[in-house]
């Protein structure tokens, strides 16, 4: 367990508001926020802002590195020149504070698509400015599995990790990124025992061990099962009554394919990528066509993708954290943890 | 309930009266329910389930199980009927390869809409008397059905179905409802007010499409914003000019033919309350052309197919309803 | 509200070919001034205005739509308008209900012998845009120069 407990510190609570404002008035801050009926997304820390309650955002946080929209190139027309243009400014360092266990480790996901060679220099220079800071869970719901990939979420990972109590928010860094988050107030902070940090995650682990998928493992999928997972019979049933809407790969925090398209503005065009979902009817259209013609094809790509395309890539991880969205959200109520229990009889 | 349904659908299958029934299956908590294609006895038996999360409408999965080999037994609530009837009035279903079971339908919820009023960690649900009875991970909690119902259910039109070649239970009546009540609340508001409300909402929209895909009218087989060569195709609104034509086109899209089931507002990630949308266009239909509901019955004309020689003119818009 | 004299909006003006297309002409041969800031699109009918074309226009920079047909009862296709008509009253009825000013967009039923109605109405339409301002609420920033 790597939970590196040196120099813990902590900051009373009723000062967190005075926190956020000091920490913003030096550099962007994000935070989630309720949107209503109980649910939060990630918002630009102002006047007023107020840390959400939810669990997770509806959104992952995803978004800061890899935005749904994104502008890549301009290109301006005059005459039979061809102006080419990068829309690109220079970015601001940013923080990104609450952040859940499951979310911080699909940034690790994330790197291995974007960071590797060719390196996406969008991607990167996001991830460069930004600085992580997770909170660990309390009160994890029916719908969290992240343990299945040994994620902690009473410990998560991040540039620094916090741990919200009744009366303080505890805090420790896990990066120079990290450190530089504590040093830049370092009005705010406190030396503090590791005990009340303790206490908690002992408490959460025991909320842990009751979740009903408590004891659910992703069992041994990955590219040795490759062609067995890929013509199993059961697809066809379970893809039944997919709907080929894209909640399931919009609200995942590892979902990374993207489209690239240009618009036509009147008098220039944009280029720009925006999120694809392997559920979409046109998803790798090419010009000779749709290598994935129904429903079946299209479901069955989400999922060999998550559980054998990308663990044969990088050494046995899963496309997956467990976060548990497409479980509340899909409208027909099939996910990742129904395919896997469902597949699981033809990896051995 | 369930028993019964049950029971109907194991006797169809047996006499060959149909070859698979198309209903809901148990999923890993109470309330992920799945719709889904029974072939046997045994698959019944293992998986079917009739509950207070029932609530996908399953006329739409008919467009494609009609056209299969043999019939298929569907079991329809009220409020689907609506549904299965438009379809039919636009030949998307083959009326004769289904065999319409309605059942009753006491008011749904769903895991959003518990989630929605605080509820965490959700085990298991029962139903009692008037309340639901909630276990969660951080102990038990009793709702009463008016908060916990889905806010199509709070607004029922009624427990008669349309359409059915059998009923099991009784046939309920129509019933007064305040669906109207949002919208004019809305449009008793200054268009500023308006503007902010929806930009409020619309702004969260992730063009997910699932209120598309989902909604029993959008049954078009290639739909324009899918189109490369329509313009306008897109998977993503990268302005907020995107997030409300797509709202507006695909309201204006199914207006006069939506039946006002609900699904969209259901389905939304975001929680966006689609249905309001559509129940302008229903409001203003009813006012201005005389009150049509889509899905009552397979004939008549939709308001947006018909006119008369004396209708309002567009400039009634910059008189009636709402300030400034 | 306030009055930007400075402000040119853009106007686009569906018209059909058979009454309000040549009633544009009939007000040009006439001599009949209408802004110049109002641009044609012919159309075969009004019915053939896709309720896109129109969210288009404003996502294109345009500052206010107008529809013009035939008068109900003389469509050159015998019913096109009142199709029209309908879907027109409830395409702006969903504009004032999102907040959008429903001021910007309008029909008018134009023949061709009424070259005068025509340049009246434009001249009408184009004053009422223009103390209104550009369009904010639908548009596309990406658009912008």
């Amino acid at each position: 367990m790597k939970t590196m407990m040196k120099m813990m510190k902590k900051l009373s609570r009723n000062r967190l508001d005075e926190f956020f404002a000091a920490l913003a008035e030096k550099q962007a801050l994000y935070l989630p926020v309720e949107q209503g009926e109980g649910q939060a997304r990630y918002q630009r820390w102002s006047q007023g802002a107020k840390l959400a309650n939810a669990l997770n955002t509806v959104r992952s946080a995803k978004d800061f590195f890899f935005p749904q929209t994104e502008n890549l190139v301009d290109f301006k027309m005059s005459g039979k020149t061809i102006e080419i243009i990068d829309p690109r400014t220079e970015g601001e360092d940013f923080v990104v504070f609450g952040v859940r266990a499951c979310d911080a480790r699909s940034f690790t996901i994330l790197d291995k698509v974007f960071l590797v060679d060719p390196v996406d220099s969008y991607y990167k220079s996001r991830r460069e400015h930004g600085t992580i800071v997770t909170m660990a869970c309390t009160r994890p719901q029916e719908t969290c599995f992240c343990t299945a990939f040994g994620i902690d979420p009473a410990a998560p990972e991040g540039d620094a990790a916090c741990w919200m109590t009744g009366d303080a928010l505890y805090c420790t860094a896990h990066t120079e990124k990290g450190e530089a988050f504590l040093n830049a107030l370092p009005e705010f902070w406190e030396e503090a025992e590791e005990e009340p940090v303790k206490a908690q995650q002992e408490a959460t682990r025991q909320v842990m061990a009751r979740l009903p998928l408590s004891k659910f493992s992703m069992g041994s999928f990955g590219g040795e099962v490759l062609m067995k997972v890929f013509d199993s019979d059961k697809w066809e049933g379970l893809s039944e009554a997919c709907l080929g809407c894209g909640t399931c790969t919009f609200v995942c925090p590892t979902c990374q394919c993207y489209d690239i398209k240009d618009f036509d503005t009147g008098h220039e065009i944009k280029r720009f990528r925006c999120w694809d979902s392997c559920m979409y009817s046109d998803f790798t259209k090419m010009a000779h066509g749709n290598p994935r013609l129904t429903q079946k094809e299209r479901f069955r790509q989400r999922f060999m993708h998550k559980l054998v395309y990308f663990p044969a890539n990088n050494n046995g991880e899963y496309g997956c954290v467990g976060c548990g969205r497409c479980l509340s959200k899909c409208p027909i109520s099939m996910n990742i943890v129904k395919v896997a229990k469902a597949l699981e009889n033809d990896t051995h | 309930m369930q028993e019964m349904m049950t029971a109907k659908a194991k006797e169809l299958l047996q006499n060959g009266t149909v070859n698979r029934v198309l209903g809901w299956q148990a999923g890993e908590f109470v309330y992920d329910i799945t719709p889904a294609v029974f072939e046997t006895a045994e698959e019944l038996d293992a998986g079917f389930v009739y509950n207070d999360f029932c609530g996908n409408n399953l006329s739409k999965y008919l467009i494609k199980e009609s056209r299969k080999e043999g019939k298929v037994l569907a079991f329809l609530k009220p409020c689907d009927t609506y549904s299965f009837n438009q379809l039919l009035k636009e030949h998307r279903i083959l009326r004769e390869n289904v065999y319409v079971v309605g059942i009753p339908c006491d008011g749904k919820t769903d895991g959003e809409t518990l989630k929605a009023k605080g509820l965490e960690g959700i085990l298991g649900c029962v139903r009692e008397g008037d309340t639901l009875k909630v276990d969660t991970l951080y102990g038990e909690k009793i709702l009463p059905l008016g908060e916990a119902l889905t806010e199509r259910c709070k607004v029922c039109r009624g427990k008669k179905h349309m359409v059915y070649d059998e009923l099991l239970g009784e046939e309920g009546e129509l019933q007064g409802s305040a669906r109207f009540d949002m919208v004019e609340k809305l449009e008793a508001m200054t268009p500023d007010e308006r503007f902010a409300f929806w930009r409020g909402e619309l702004s969260r929209c992730i063009r997910c499409n699932a209120c598309r895909n989902v909604c029993p009218a959008c049954s078009c087989e290639k739909c324009v914003f899918d189109n490369d060569a329509s313009g306008i195709a897109n998977k993503a609104a990268a302005d907020s000019f995107e997030e409300n034509m797509f709202h507006i086109i695909r309201a204006f899209h199914v207006a006069g033919r939506c039946t006002d089931c609900g699904e969209c507002s259901r389905v939304c990630p975001q929680n966006i309350p689609l249905h309001l949308l559509n129940r302008k266009f229903i409001k203003d239909i009813n006012e201005l052309y005389g009150d049509f509901q889509a899905g009552e019955d397979t004939e008549s004309r939709a308001p947006l197919t018909n006119y008369q020689m004396d209708d309002v003119e567009p400039g009634i818009v910059y008189k009636r309803g709402g300030k400034g | 509200m306030q009055v930007n004299t400075e402000f040119k909006p853009k106007i686009v003006a569906f018209c059909c070919n058979w009454c309000s297309y040549a009633g544009a002409d009939l007000a040009g041969t006439n001599r009949l001034n209408y802004p110049a800031d109002v641009k044609i699109i012919r159309v075969p009918c009004s019915c053939r205005v896709n309720p896109m074309f129109i969210l288009r226009a404003f996502q294109r920079g345009a500052d206010g739509v107008i529809i013009c047909g035939c008068h109900p009862g003389d469509c050159h296709y015998t019913t096109g308008n009142y199709y029209a008509r309908r879907r027109m009253t409830l395409l702006f009825s969903m504009l004032d209900y999102l907040g959008i000013e429903k001021e910007r967009t309008r029909v008018e039923w134009v023949s061709a012998a009424e070259g005068a109605k025509f340049a009246q109405t434009m001249n009408e339409f184009v004053a009422a845009v223009t103390a209104m301002g550009e369009n904010k609420r639908l548009e596309d920033l990406r658009c912008k120069k």
